[in-house]
């Protein structure tokens, strides 16, 4: 089984390296994009064993405990 | 003072730390490795040292905070032993859940590498008490990502219990943007734990204990934790 957590950026945190790309894409004259915020993308394979509530389970603690720094961002997983 | 300089794959200030720990101590600290899991007997100060924990991979400082020695300093935290971190030790240290807050990419994207002014705002903790409040001492920072952050209520609550160990500053003491070098909400460089026993901070006290480095105006941190000790032996 293979799974996705995605970290972002929680609204309103500042995100410098989303600035910076936006610039990035504005000096390249790709027109229209109004703003950018980075995040992160995690795959993760799981192993074939695991049923699928006990992986969501799984996810989220990794997620709260290392992947993501919940005072700045929020997570979303997404078993594939 | 027996003092505990935790080393992570990464760290770069260690020998800096240790430098002015036996300076203002006369006696060399422990370089404890990260996968040890107890700290040396009689382990009065823990430092977390600055560098690049683990590459900075994932977040500063979120690798280093789930390292095994990391629950033996939580467990000398919680007992009231002193715990400082500097740079990438205090993002280790809000990492770990030992400081509230986080620190992000500076807010102008630019490494700040410079002679900084702090604000000592008060004298009565273990780390600042040869200081005077509102001394203007001369601190160099270099970091990519120092930018303090924290919602508004913990924030509310670090400021109504007078958490701020030191604030960017000019020469005279004006806070302002101008002086806040990576953008730190409130121009905060430093915080205290909710018991004054763990504090982190940006800028490297370490690296001007020494007339010959420049300043000796960061040698009253290292000298004060020792003062301290030595009163309550």
């Amino acid at each position: 089984m293979k799974a996705r957590v995605y970290v972002t950026l929680k609204t309103g945190i500042l995100d410098p390296q989303g600035k910076a790309i936006e610039g990035a894409l504005k000096s390249l004259g790709i027109e229209g994009v109004a703003s950018v915020r980075q995040g992160k993308v995690f795959d993760i394979e799981i192993a074939p064993t695991a049923d699928r509530a006990d992986t969501e389970k799984l996810l989220a603690a990794a997620a709260d405990k290392l992947l993501a720094n919940t005072v700045i961002e929020n997570y979303r997983v997404e078993i594939l | 003072m027996n003092a505990a300089v935790i080393v992570f794959p990464g760290s770069n200030r260690e020998r800096d730390v240790a430098f002015a720990l036996e300076l203002v101590s006369g006696k060399k600290p422990a370089l404890v490795w990260h996968a040890e899991t107890a700290l040396p007997p009689g382990t009065d100060l823990v430092v977390l040292p600055g560098g690049f924990s683990y590459g900075d991979y994932l977040r500063c400082g979120a690798i280093a905070a789930r390292a095994a020695i990391m629950d033996a300093v939580r467990a000398h935290a919680a007992r009231g032993g002193l715990v400082l971190g500097i740079c990438n030790g205090f993002q280790i240290l809000c990492e770990a859940g030992l400081l509230p807050g986080v620190l992000m990419r500076n807010k102008d994207r630019r490494f700040a590498c410079k002679i900084a002014h702090l604000k000592v705002e008060r004298a009565d903790t273990a780390f600042t008490r040869l200081y005077a409040p509102g001394q203007v001492i001369s601190i160099p920072c270099a970091h990519g990502e120092g930018n303090y952050v924290a919602d508004a209520e913990t924030l509310a609550g670090i400021e109504g219990e007078g958490r701020v160990a030191f604030r960017y500053c000019s020469a005279s003491g004006e806070v302002g943007p101008a002086f806040n070098h990576n953008g730190s909400t409130n121009s905060i460089a430093g915080v205290f734990s909710k018991t004054f026993n763990v504090l982190g901070m940006m800028p490297h006290p370490e690296n001007h204990v020494d007339a010959r480095l420049g300043s000796t105006d960061g040698r009253g941190l290292f000298a004060g934790l020792v003062d301290t000790l030595a009163s309550a032996a």
